[in-house]
C-alpha cells in the first residue's frame, strides 16, 4: 500500500507541472505532428512526415543555462548552446529526388549527408566549433559526420542564407558540406526517432518502420533547427525543431504493380491515437486530382486549401485528436485508389542535372544543365558547385550557353582549391531565359593521390556532391505571406516574403568519378617480377660491357699431368 | 518427564540459539555472491572487420552476438558496435533494413533498434586500437568510447578474414596478434577491464590469442593454426552465405541463455564441437583467475544488476520551478523581426560589384567608381 502511495504522488505531479505551466505561459513548449500523402501519376506514392517543437526559450543567453527539458530533446539542446548555433540543418538521403517524375519535394535533400550551420556572431573560432560539432552529431545520429572536415568544408558567400529569424547575414559564420557517400539505414533512423517526444510509441511516429520505409525509392529524415516568429505579430523569438521525414513508395517494388496504396500498405501499421504530448496531430491527403486520378477512402469532410510550391491543392484532412476519426474499429488506415491512367503531371518550372563528360582517366569535363519550362518569364538562379580538390578544374574553360548564346552570369564568387587542405566552391547567379535549358560546362584533370590516401575500395569510384541550384520560381497563383498559426506546416518551412514567387532549391545528381587507381592487388608478384626483369636485363648488359673472352688452354692427359706435376718440383719447364 | 522436558528445553534453546546464526551464514552467502564475480559493469566491443557484399555473413556474425548481449541486459550506451560495411541497406539487398542469421528469412539480426557506432570506412586498425586503449580525440562522442573501468567485464567479439597471427580490417590493412597481445597489456596497466572474454571468428584464429600475456584473459577462437573457419549455410534467395558455422552455433547456444541462468563457460567450451564445426574450436584459460566453471555466462554477454528491493518510503522532491522570463522585456518597445531575403538578387550583383571595386583599387587604376556602400570586405579566412 505504499507503492499505491508513491504512484498516487507521482500521478498528481502532472497536473502540478499543468499548473505551473499555465503560469507562465511563456516557456511552455508545444509539439504538433503533420503526415501529407501525395499521390503521384506514376502511381508511386510520396509521404512526407513532419514533426515540429516549438520552444519558447533562449539557449544563447549568457550566464543561464538551460536545464529543463520536457518536449525539446536535451542532447540537441545542449549542443545548440555549447556551439553557440544560431541555425541547424542535417540530412540523410537514401536515393534521388526524381524532380520531371515527381515534382517538387517538400523538404529537398541532395543524396547522403548534408550538414550546414549558422554559428551565431560571438563565435570567435568558427571552423574549431565547426569541427567539435560535427563529431557530436556522429555520435547523436550514429553517422560517419566525423570524416567533414576541411578538405570537404565550404563556406558558400551567397547560398544558404539562413531560414529562420535574423538581419545580419555575415556568411563567415556559415559552413556547409555534405557526404555524398554517405549510408543511410536503421542505425540513422533509430536515434532520430529517440529525439520525438513521444518516441515510436505513439502518433504518427508508429508508422515508422524501417523494414518499410527502406525499401522505397527515396528516403530522407532531417533535422532543422532555427528561430522562428513566436507569434504573428513576431515580437518575440521562439526556437523551433522540426524533424522530417519523406519517402516515396516505389509501384512496382513496394506496391506490387498495383496501383493501389493504403497506409497497412505502405508502412504495415495503421494510426490508432494521436500523441498524448501533441496540440494538434493531422494526416492530409492531397485531393486536387480527385476525382479524375484517384478515389479516397474513409470520406471525410473535412477539406483544407493551402498554397505551396506555386500552386493551390486541396487536401482533405483526418485530425488525430478527434476520436470519430478513427470510427468504429479505433483504427484508421486510408485507402487510394488509382482509377484508370494518370495522364500528364504538370512540368515542374526548374529542373537541373549534372553528368560528366570525357573520356580516359586523365582530364574530363563536368556539365550541369538548369531546365527553365517557364514559357514566358525568365528568373535568376543561383547555382553553387563544390568540387573536391582532386578534381583539378581549369576555371579558364567555364562557359555557360543558354540557347547556344554565352550567357554571361552577373554574379561570379570562385574559390580555388588548395591541395588536401580545401575544395573548389564556384557560385554563380545565372539568369535563364523562359522556356530554355541553360549549360554550364567546365572542365577538370584529374590528380593522382598518394596511397595512403585510397579509400579500401578504391575501384569504386570517388564522389562529389551535388550541385545546389536556389531559385525564386515565378508562382501560379499569388503566395500567402502572412503567417498565421494555424497554418499547415507542410507550407510553413521556407518564408514567403513576396506574392509573386516561391523560393525552391533544386539538387543535382552527385558525380561517381574514377581516378588513377594504383594496383593494389599483387605488390609483392609486381615486385618479384619487376625485379627478375631488372636483374636479367641489366645483368646481361653489365656482361656484355665488361665481360673479356680468353682462349682457354685444352686439358692435359692424366701420364703428362703426373709428368708436369713432377718436372715442377724438379724446377724444370713444364710439358704443354 | 523432567528428564524429557529437559530434553525439549534444551532442544528450543538450540533453536533459538542457531536460528540467528544461521539467519548471519544466509546474510553471509547472499553478500558473498554479491561479490564473487568481483565487476560492477558490463561492456562489449564487437567487431566485423570485412567489407563487400559477400562478406555478408561477417556482419551477420557481429549483430547475432549483438542482440544477444542486448538481449541479456547491456545497453546500448555499453555496446561498442564496429562494422566495416552496410549490408542491410546495401543496393544488392533483396530485403533492405534487414540481415538474416538463418535460411528462410527466419530471423532478422539487425532488428529495429540498433546503433552502430563506427561504420564503413571508420573501421580500421588505429580506431579499433584506440577504443581499446582509450586515447581518443577529444571531440569523440560519447558513444564511440570504451569508458570502462577496474570493475567492468568486457566482451570481444571479432569476426572476419585472418591467417596466422594477423586479422584483416576491411582488406587493405592488417592487425598482428603482438599489437592486440600489447593493447590488452596497455589496458590491464591503466585497469581498464577486471576481466576480458576475447572471442574470434575467422580462419586460424587459434594463432590471435597465442601472445597474450595480461592477467584475466580468456580466449575463444573458432579454429586452431592451420585450420579454416568455414561458413554455415547460403541462402538462395540473397545469394550469399549467412552466418558462420561456430557463430552459428553460438547464437544457438545463447537464445537458450536468460538473464538468470546459470550456465557457466565450460558449456560455452563445448559449443561447436568439430563434428558439427568441422574446424575445432580452441580456447585458452591459463591466464585467468577463476575457475572457468564458477564464470556464469552473463559475467559476460549480460548485465545483470542485483537489486535490493527497499519498502521505505522515499520523499520526492518538489516540482523543478520554470525560470524566470526576463524582465523588462515588455517594458522596452520591441520592432517586429523579420526573416530573411533567401534570393536576394540585387544584394549579390551589388556584392559582385563590391568585389570589383575592391580589384580595381588593389590595382590603383584610380577610377572614380561611383559611390557605393560596400562594407569592409574582410579577408575571408582559409
Amino acid at each position: 500500500f505504499r507503492l499505491s502511495s508513491l504512484i498516487g504522488h507521482i500521478s498528481t505531479c502532472p497536473s502540478l507541472i499543468g499548473q505551473c505551466c499555465q503560469r507562465h505561459p511563456g516557456s511552455v513548449d508545444e509539439f504538433q505532428e503533420e503526415l501529407v500523402i501525395r499521390p503521384l501519376h506514376s502511381g508511386d506514392i510520396y509521404a512526407s512526415f513532419q514533426f515540429r517543437t516549438l520552444w519558447d526559450t533562449d539557449f544563447l543567453q549568457e550566464g543561464q543555462k538551460v536545464s529543463h527539458y520536457r518536449l525539446f530533446p536535451k542532447s540537441l539542446g545542449q549542443v545548440l548552446s555549447k556551439f553557440s548555433v544560431r541555425e541547424l540543418h542535417i540530412s540523410f538521403t537514401q536515393g534521388f529526388w526524381r524532380t520531371m517524375q515527381w515534382g517538387q519535394p517538400f523538404i529537398p535533400s541532395p543524396p547522403g549527408a548534408e550538414l550546414w550551420v549558422w554559428f551565431h556572431d560571438t563565435v570567435s573560432d568558427v571552423d574549431g566549433n565547426w569541427k567539435e560539432l560535427t563529431n557530436v552529431l556522429s555520435g547523436i545520429f550514429c553517422a560517419s559526420l566525423n570524416f567533414i572536415d576541411l578538405t570537404n568544408t565550404v563556406q558558400p558567400s551567397a547560398s544558404f542564407k539562413p531560414l529562420g529569424l535574423g538581419n545580419a547575414t555575415d556568411h563567415r559564420f556559415l559552413r556547409y558540406a555534405t557526404l555524398p557517400r554517405e549510408i543511410v539505414c536503421t542505425e540513422n533512423l533509430t536515434p532520430w526517432k529517440k529525439l520525438l517526444p513521444c518516441g515510436s510509441k505513439a502518433g504518427l511516429a508508429v508508422l515508422l518502420k524501417s523494414e518499410k520505409l527502406f525499401h522505397s525509392s527515396f528516403h530522407s529524415q532531417a533535422v532543422h533547427i532555427r528561430p522562428v516568429c513566436q507569434d504573428e505579430q513576431c515580437t518575440s523569438k521562439a526556437w523551433e525543431l522540426r524533424q522530417t521525414l519523406n519517402v516515396v513508395f516505389d509501384l512496382y517494388t513496394a506496391g506490387q504493380g498495383k496501383k493501389e496504396w493504403s497506409l497497412f500498405k505502405m508502412f504495415s501499421r495503421t494510426l490508432t491515437e494521436a500523441c498524448p504530448l501533441a496540440t494538434s496531430s493531422k494526416v492530409y491527403v492531397d485531393i486536387t486530382d480527385n476525382p479524375e486520378l484517384f478515389e479516397l477512402s474513409p470520406a471525410t469532410p473535412l477539406l483544407s486549401q493551402a498554397v505551396v510550391l506555386g500552386d493551390r491543392r486541396t487536401y482533405s484532412v483526418f485530425d488525430l485528436t478527434r476520436a470519430e476519426t478513427f470510427g468504429q474499429l479505433r483504427s484508421l488506415n486510408l485507402l487510394l485508389r488509382w482509377k484508370g491512367d494518370g495522364g500528364e503531371m504538370l512540368r515542374p518550372l526548374l529542373h537541373a542535372e549534372r553528368y560528366v563528360a570525357g573520356f580516359g582517366l586523365q582530364t574530363g569535363e563536368i556539365h550541369t544543365v538548369i531546365y527553365n519550362n517557364h514559357p514566358y518569364r525568365a528568373f535568376p538562379v543561383l547555382l553553387m558547385d563544390s568540387v573536391p580538390w582532386y578534381l583539378q578544374l581549369y576555371i579558364h574553360t567555364l562557359t555557360v550557353t543558354s540557347k547556344s548564346r554565352d550567357n554571361k552570369p552577373s554574379y561570379i564568387h570562385y574559390q580555388p582549391a588548395k591541395d588536401r587542405h580545401r575544395p573548389h566552391l564556384l557560385e554563380m547567379l545565372i539568369q535563364l531565359p523562359p522556356h530554355s535549358m541553360t549549360e554550364v560546362t567546365v572542365q577538370f584533370e584529374r590528380a593522382l593521390l598518394k596511397w595512403t590516401e585510397y579509400t579500401p575500395d578504391p575501384n569504386h569510384g570517388f564522389y562529389v556532391g551535388s550541385s545546389v541550384v536556389s531559385a525564386l520560381v515565378p508562382s501560379m497563383v499569388a503566395m500567402n505571406t502572412n503567417f498565421t498559426q494555424d497554418q499547415p506546416l507542410f507550407s510553413s518551412f521556407v518564408p514567403v516574403k513576396e506574392e509573386s514567387s516561391y523560393f525552391v532549391r533544386v539538387y543535382t545528381e552527385p558525380l561517381l568519378v574514377n581516378l588513377p587507381t594504383p594496383d593494389f592487388s599483387m605488390p609483392y608478384n609486381v615486385i618479384c617480377l619487376t625485379c627478375t626483369v631488372v636483374a636479367v636485363g641489366y645483368g646481361s648488359f653489365y656482361n656484355l660491357l665488361t665481360r673479356t673472352f680468353q682462349v682457354d688452354e685444352p686439358s692435359l692427359p692424366l701420364a703428362k699431368r703426373l709428368a708436369n706435376l713432377i718436372r715442377r718440383i724438379r724446377g724444370v719447364p713444364l710439358l704443354t | 518427564m523432567n528428564y524429557c522436558n529437559l530434553i525439549t528445553i534444551f532442544a528450543f534453546i538450540n533453536l533459538l540459539v542457531s536460528i540467528p546464526h544461521g539467519y548471519s551464514n544466509y546474510v553471509e552467502t547472499k553478500a558473498g555472491q554479491f561479490f564473487s564475480s568481483g565487476h560492477t559493469n558490463n561492456w562489449a566491443v564487437l567487431v566485423c572487420t570485412s567489407r563487400f557484399w559477400f562478406n555478408y555473413r561477417h556482419v551477420a556474425n557481429t549483430l547475432s552476438v549483438y542482440r544477444s548481449v542486448k538481449r541479456l541486459g547491456i545497453p546500448d550506451s555499453h555496446i561498442v558496435l564496429m562494422l566495416a560495411d552496410d549490408m542491410a541497406c546495401n543496393y544488392r539487398n533483396p530485403k533492405p533494413a534487414t540481415v538474416f542469421s538463418h535460411k528462410n528469412m527466419e530471423l532478422n539480426v539487425y532488428g529495429d533498434d540498433v546503433e552502430v557506432d563506427y561504420r564503413g570506412y571508420e573501421v580500421t586498425v588505429e580506431n579499433f586500437l584506440r577504443v581499446l586503449t582509450g586515447r581518443l580525440p577529444p571531440s569523440t562522442p560519447r558513444s564511440k568510447r570504451l569508458l570502462s573501468d577496474d570493475r567492468s567485464n568486457i566482451l570481444i567479439y571479432l569476426t572476419g578474414h585472418g591467417g596466422n597471427g594477423f586479422l584483416k580490417f576491411q582488406d587493405s590493412e592488417e592487425i598482428s596478434n603482438m599489437e592486440l597481445a600489447d593493447a590488452f597489456e596497455q589496458m590491464w596497466q591503466k585497469r581498464r577491464y577486471n576481466e576480458l572474454l576475447f572471442i574470434i571468428d575467422t580462419c586460424q584464429g587459434a594463432s590471435m590469442y597465442e601472445r597474450f600475456y595480461s592477467p584475466n584473459l580468456m580466449a575463444l577462437a573458432s579454429s586452431q593454426v592451420g585450420e579454416d573457419s568455414l561458413s554455415h549455410q547460403p541462402d538462395l534467395g540473397i545469394g550469399v552465405h549467412l552466418m558462420d558455422k561456430y557463430t552459428f552455433y553460438l547464437l544457438e547456444f545463447l537464445e537458450e541463455v536468460h538473464p538468470a541462468s546459470q550456465a557457466n563457460m565450460n558449456d560455452l567450451f563445448k559449443v561447436c564441437p568439430q563434428s558439427q564445426c568441422v574446424s575445432t574450436p580452441g580456447h585458452r584459460t591459463d591466464l585467468f583467475q577463476r575457475d572457468p566453471g564458477s564464470v556464469l555466462i552473463t559475467d559476460f554477454f549480460g548485465s545483470v544488476r542485483k537489486v535490493e528491493i527497499t519498502k521505505d518510503t522515499i520523499n520526492l522532491t518538489s516540482p523543478v520551478e520554470p525560470p524566470i522570463k526576463r524582465s523588462g522585456s515588455s517594458d522596452i518597445q520591441i520592432e517586429s523581426l523579420t526573416y530573411v531575403d533567401q534570393l536576394p538578387v540585387a544584394e549579390i550583383i551589388h556584392q559582385q560589384d563590391c568585389l570589383e571595386a575592391n580589384v580595381t583599387r588593389c590595382r590603383r587604376k584610380q577610377q572614380r567608381t561611383r559611390k557605393l556602400n560596400c562594407q569592409v570586405v574582410e579577408k575571408q579566412t582559409a
